[in-house]
């Protein structure tokens, strides 16, 4: 028997939830709603005594604020009333606290069929249709694909029985094992795999097809009792072992390159060439990488005591489905990665940044996709909340808006951790695992979440049924079991582990059975949420918030002990074996039996080509010379540029306490930093900072560019804190259009050959700068066709870096620090306005929004070289006051952004400015030209920094001045005169509340 | 001997490295014990000079901050917390700590009854979880012990519940009677109390940023005193580094150092 508990706030208290949908109701939306409240709804389906459902109920409710009922509270006066909760089977977090709140006052523990689940009701008044009040469900309260929504008038609300009925499905499905037949066709085969959301090509499903022909196999299989076909549990379990995301095909593939000289070159695999390549060169040169490529992050030597882990990872199809379920689980997903890295690292802090549409967009919208508004706003509260609930610091975070992320929104998240360099005596980063040891799940449940839930469309995905059920991280249970982790790693528990993410057992347990030559489990003794899994879908779940353990047999009861005693959810389901063989039984039955070899070895290579061909892009008008006040306020307004300061306050940056070089300085606290700086023990005053670049503009013109400049961006700023080459790594995320010719894309020679360049890019910045790629991923098929129309993203790498430093207290952040002092640019500006912010400011002004073109930046690695060191060396001695590295909007952006951290006006002659060639205004103004710098001194160090500069491009520009104006000049003419608070407002107003 | 105190870990809360080093710093002996730990034994509570809840998200916030696991520690140790306040104990609670101990009612703990929720923490006024630095301003005629000899000090807050909130006029008034309220949030300008967005960052009445019981003894407040342990802390460090203002340790410790200073004095 259900019991349903409603619960409101009392009268004169105010009801912000409610507050804030009819806000939106009204301004987004344009709904005539004059007033909303809101009341949680709790059905408590748990067997109770009256006594007991009475304490339940006071237990729920906030004594000084809450009012509640049994049933249904009296309802005030309402025209639509509208109620949601969540369809079987999905992550309902707040009742599964509520269950733990319910457990204490029965003092018992719940049946797996007791629960408690959980709804919003929302009572609106207003002249509304019922239509309007559906559309307010469905695009505001609530999302259909993981919600329930349903809509009641006052009379049908009155009219309509009490619901208490809980969202569960009870279909206990026989167990049912499938045997495919891989006889027929090459169309019979291609049918199975699109069935069966199977993504496998027609050359993959011919190695499989053979594999299961070999003679050892068939014979190995009889003998198992498994038929000569492959089974569902089998297929599917190669299937996702060898998809793109896992296996990151196009990077291993076979590529033909072609570039617009008509010089072919074949390149096998870019990552081996390019990525691997370069760490592997630069490994002569640095002595503190200790484990690159091989496991869930990269690891770094920090100190003597510690090591430092770092991954980044994008989670883009889900957030595309579901912003806010998307977004956290991406976000609690990445921190699995530093967790499951080595011994398992502590969490030191998050970074996180977004690529959106923009949120004012007003054009058509495809059928099926959701309002780039909506989903910034999922994104962010779902990476807000997996972050701040985790109590792990954001460091870095951006944001990026172009019309062609509307298809697809990218969601970069990151993770650093620290690790021990040595645990019971042994390197913490060896991995092992042996023969017998047993295998060990812990975390969470497993259910039918997130099973080829990325593949699914939104029709398929909109059925009554848990199988569809999108993954919604949960971070508590994640936390439990992160802390469980840590003191099971210090005492010595297990032997390795590793993330249950993508692919979920079949996955994790295919990576780490690897290591000791074969494994088999019971997927029986897997714990479920609810009954009714078949047992590929148990092998294949990506229920969030586990992990896989390799357990030394004599430590397994200890282990199960303590997981016990916190709370803890662990099962062992098999053991590491050295058969050779991953076999998956389910109970007495044995269900799949697969070759190491053949799982991770046996997919055959693509081929690909590439053919380069530089674009065309129209350059906008010139702007005829004269004041560019009303450009620089532009620019500072512009979407790409201006503060994101609202959502950011809404990330916990301090939790910790190690924060130094915040992401916000200056006297107001309100300009970005070039880069964060934090500490990473409580003793020690040595830090890391942290850094990244991004820039999808510039692949419009050339992706080699792009890709240079971006980690030129990257490491000028760890350097602009006081950073030193030598001692940077770097972590590179492609996010790409789908690059592979075919029907949909005709133009895939092109965008692979986009993708040689950027790579070519890295290596040899990389190599020059001795910054190794120390972890990476790439998703290779942004593209949206949705409503007949397809939308690609634009190439975009997020470049991140990660340097030590050995005192943060020498740390030097960007904004102007007192009147007097002389202003330095640094680094030579170029006529390089193409695809600048400026450009594409102008552009929209004429009314041909693409036609940005114009020179890309380039990259002069002999000089850029020479002036890193020599500004690091300048830090190092004290001589600075501030440093920044222009970017976007180049040196006006620049030093208006250094004159408002410190609120203090400056006076720059341009002129003096070290240039190439004779530059027109707004290419002294605006151009992006790499590896330069803004820099201040105090007077009397001023002949010390020239003479430290002495042969490089460095000039004294200008003077902080206590007036509250920037102004810019030449000698011809006055081109800024303006006020700070103007500045000020034009940076901070657009995305302000947004 | 450098007095012992319990930091209660688990199920979400997030703040114990730093509350451990802040109690390191300030000369006590801090430990951390999981609530399963502490639940299943209550009287190892007596073995403690003093208690403290710290921040986080106690079961997420889900159902309101503090409350599931306020309703835990009450369920199991309620008797044990009682005898450890009539002992002449020490509990302090920052930020989800402040909350649960005001669920829990030990908070403003006024006439001796500490086990009735009185007062509420609602959604900050602004609607949203804030992260920024505020300035607060400490009472001198509370006679909490945490906060004595200070006056202003700069603290980050981190929360979405801070809005120290009753209907109930009278009950505010012998609160405020009482000096059950050590600190406020400010205009660092003028160093008054205010409830100007975002100087008071949640809208709670009368700036209220921290409750006291009428000893003294029990304190909660929603700044994080211990994220301000190093001078670097503080968001414009580099700015008072340049004119020789940077003091030699983050004001926060200051909180800590009184309490130890309490507790060996007694």
């Amino acid at each position: 028997m259900a019991y349903r508990i409603e619960i409101a706030l009392k009268r004169g208290v105010h009801d912000g939830r409610g507050a804030g949908v009819a806000h939106r109701a009204r301004n987004f939306f344009h709904l005539p709603v004059t007033g909303c409240a809101t009341r949680d709804v709790f059905k408590v389906d748990v067997a109770l005594a009256p006594k007991q459902l009475r304490e339940v109920q006071q237990l729920f409710t906030d004594p000084v604020i809450a009012r509640s009922a049994l049933g249904r509270l009296a309802a005030p006066a309402f025209d639509w009333l509208v109620e949601t909760g969540f369809k079987p089977g999905v992550t309902d977090n707040l009742g599964r606290t509520a269950q733990e709140v319910v457990t204490d006052a029965v003092g018992r523990p719940l049946t797996a069929q007791e629960g408690v689940y959980t709804g919003v009701q929302y009572l609106l008044k207003g002249a509304l249709t019922r239509e309007q009040a559906q559309r307010l469900g469905r695009d505001l309260l609530a999302n259909e694909l993981i919600q329930s929504i349903r809509v009641f008038s006052a009379e049908e609300w009155a009219a309509a029985p009490v619901d208490a009925e809980p969202p569960v499905i009870r279909d206990p499905a026989a167990v049912q094992v499938r045997a495919y037949d891989l006889g027929g066709s090459d169309a019979d085969l291609m049918q199975i795999s699109r069935e069966g959301i199977l993504s496998l090509s027609i050359e993959e499903l011919h190695a499989i097809r053979d594999y299961f022909r070999r003679p050892a196999v068939l014979a190995a299989r009889t003998q198992l009792g498994l038929p000569a076909q492959p089974t569902d549990v089998e297929l599917e379990c190669i299937a996702q072992t060898w998809s793109e995301h896992c296996k990151h095909k196009i990077f291993a593939a076979n590529v033909h390159y072609v570039d617009d000289k008509g010089r072919a070159q074949t390149i096998d695999s870019l990552f081996k060439t390019f990525i691997r390549a370069a760490t592997e060169k630069i490994r002569k040169d640095v002595d503190w990488l200790v484990s690159v490529f091989t496991d869930n992050a990269g690891i770094i030597r920090f100190s003597d005591r510690y090591n430092i882990s770092f991954k980044c990872e994008t989670h883009n199809s889900p957030s595309a489905l579901d912003p806010y379920g998307g977004a956290i689980t991406g976000i609690v997903g990445v921190n699995r990665d530093p967790m499951g890295t080595g011994m398992g690292c502590e969490l030191v802090c998050n970074t996180w940044g977004y690529c959106f549409g923009s949120p004012f967009y007003a054009g058509d919208l495809p059928a099926g996709l959701m309002h780039p508004r909506r989903i910034r706003d999922g994104v962010h509260q779902g990476v807000i909340d997996g972050g701040n609930q985790s109590g792990i610091p954001w460091t870095r975070g951006f944001e990026r808006f172009d019309e062609r992320y509307l298809g697809k929104p990218l969601v970069y998240c990151g993770t650093i951790g620290k690790i021990p360099r040595a645990l019971q005596g042994r390197p913490s980063e060896r991995k092992e695992i042996f023969p017998g040891d047993a295998i060990v799940m812990c975390g969470g449940r497993i259910g039918k979440d997130g099973i080829h839930g990325a593949t699914f469309s939104s029709e398929e995905l909109r059925h009554e049924s848990p199988a569809q059920a999108v993954q919604i991280g949960d971070p508590i249970t994640q936390r439990k079991m992160y802390e469980f982790l840590m003191e099971a790693r210090d005492l010595g528990l297990f032997r390795a582990l590793t993330d249950n993410g993508a692919g979920g057992l079949s996955s994790s347990l295919g990576e780490m059975s690897s290591m000791s030559g074969g494994a088999e489990i019971d997927l029986a003794l897997a714990p479920l949420k609810y009954e009714g899994l078949q047992p590929w879908e148990i092998l294949l779940s990506e229920a969030q918030e586990r992990m896989s353990l390799a357990v030394q047999p004599e430590n397994v009861a200890a282990l199960l002990a303590l997981a016990r005693r916190r709370d803890v959810e662990a099962d062992v389901i098999g053991t590491f074996t050295d058969s050779g063989a991953f076999v998956v039984k389910f109970g007495d039955r044995c269900v799949g039996r697969l070759e190491m070899e053949f799982l991770h070895e046996g997919c055959p290579k693509m081929h690909i080509d590439a053919r380069w061909q530089p674009p065309q892009v129209a350059a906008p008008a010139p702007l005829r010379a004269g004041p560019r006040d009303r450009a620089l306020l532009g620019l500072l307004g512009a979407l790409n540029v201006c503060s994101k300061e609202f959502k950011s306050r809404q990330y916990d940056g301090e939790v910790k306490g190690l924060s130094v070089v915040k992401p916000f300085v200056g006297v107001q606290s309100d300009m970005p930093s070039d880069a964060t700086v934090m500490k990473v023990e409580y003793d020690s005053h040595a830090g890391i900072i942290l850094a990244e670049g991004i820039n999808p503009f510039f692949s419009d013109l050339d992706t080699y560019a792009m890709m240079a400049s971006v980690i030129d961006e990257a490491v000028r700023r760890v350097i602009s804190v006081g950073g030193k080459l030598g001692s940077i790594a770097g972590l590179d995320n492609f996010c790409w259009p789908d690059p592979v010719l075919s029907e949909k894309t005709p133009d895939g020679p092109y965008k692979m050959a986009q993708l040689v360049r950027a790579n070519q890019a890295l290596y040899d910045v990389c190599t020059a700068y001795l910054v190794p790629p120390i972890s990476g991923k790439d998703s290779m098929k942004n593209d949206s066709v949705r409503g007949g129309r397809k939308i690609s993203i634009p190439p975009t790498v997020l470049f991140s870096t990660i340097a030590k430093m050995d005192d943060v207290r020498k740390a030097v952040t960007m904004p102007f620090k007192q009147a007097g002092d002389p202003i330095y640019v640094i680094g030579l500006t170029a006529d390089e306005l193409g695809a600048s912010e400026f450009h594409r400011w102008l552009a929209a002004e004429q009314g041909t929004p693409t036609s940005y073109g114009g020179t890309v930046p380039g990259l002069d690695l002999i000089h850029a070289l020479a002036t890193y060191r020599t500004l690091h060396s300048a830090i190092e001695a004290g001589l600075l006051h501030s440093s920044h590295t222009p970017t976007l909007g180049g040196l006006a952006v620049a030093f208006a952004l250094a004159a408002l951290g410190g609120d203090l006006g400056a006076e720059i002659n341009l002129d003096a400015a070290p240039h190439l060639g004779t530059l027109r205004d707004d290419a002294l103004l605006f151009a992006e030209s790499n590896s330069r710098f803004v820099v201040t001194c105090a007077p009397e160090q001023a002949a010390a920094l020239e003479e430290k500069f002495q042969g490089l491009p460095c000039a004294r520009v200008g003077t902080v001045t206590a007036a509250r104006t920037l102004t810019i000049r030449t000698a011809e003419r006055q081109l800024v005169a303006s006020d700070l608070d103007a500045l000020r407002k034009a940076f901070k107003k657009t995305l302000n509340g947004i | 001997m450098n007095p012992k105190i319990l930091i209660i870990t688990g199920y979400g809360l997030n703040c114990e490295a730093e509350s451990h080093h802040a109690w390191t710093l300030a000369g006590a002996a801090p430990e951390l014990v999981h609530l399963n730990d502490l639940i299943e034994r209550p009287a190892r509570l007596h073995d403690y000079a003093g208690l403290m809840f710290i921040g986080g998200f106690s079961y997420g916030d889900h159902m309101g901050s503090g409350l599931a696991f306020g309703a835990r520690v009450r369920h199991h140790m309620q008797a044990d917390l009682a005898r450890f306040i009539a002992d002449g104990k020490l509990i302090l609670g920052v930020c989800n700590g402040f909350q649960i101990m005001t669920k829990l009612g030990l908070l403003p703990g006024l006439d001796g009854d500490y086990f009735t929720q009185k007062v509420a923490l609602m959604h900050n006024d602004c609607g949203a979880f804030q992260n920024f630095w505020v300035t607060l301003r400490f009472e001198e005629k509370s006679p909490c012990v945490f906060t004595r000899n200070l006056d202003l000090m700069p603290l980050p807050i981190r929360h979405g519940e801070g809005k120290v909130f009753t209907l109930d006029h009278a009950l505010l008034e012998r609160i405020e009677e009482l000096g059950c309220v050590p600190c406020r949030y400010a205009d660092p300008a003028t160093g008054a109390a205010t409830d100007k967005f975002p100087l008071n960052p949640n809208g709670s009445l009368n700036a209220i940023a921290g409750l006291c019981d009428p000893t003294g003894r029990v304190f909660g407040l929603m700044p994080h005193p211990e994220a301000y342990l190093f001078p670097e802390n503080h968001p414009q460090w580099d700015l008072q580094k340049l004119r020789g203002t940077l003091p030699a340790q983050g004001a926060g410790l200051k909180l800590f150092q009184n309490a130890v200073a309490f507790l060996k004095a007694t």
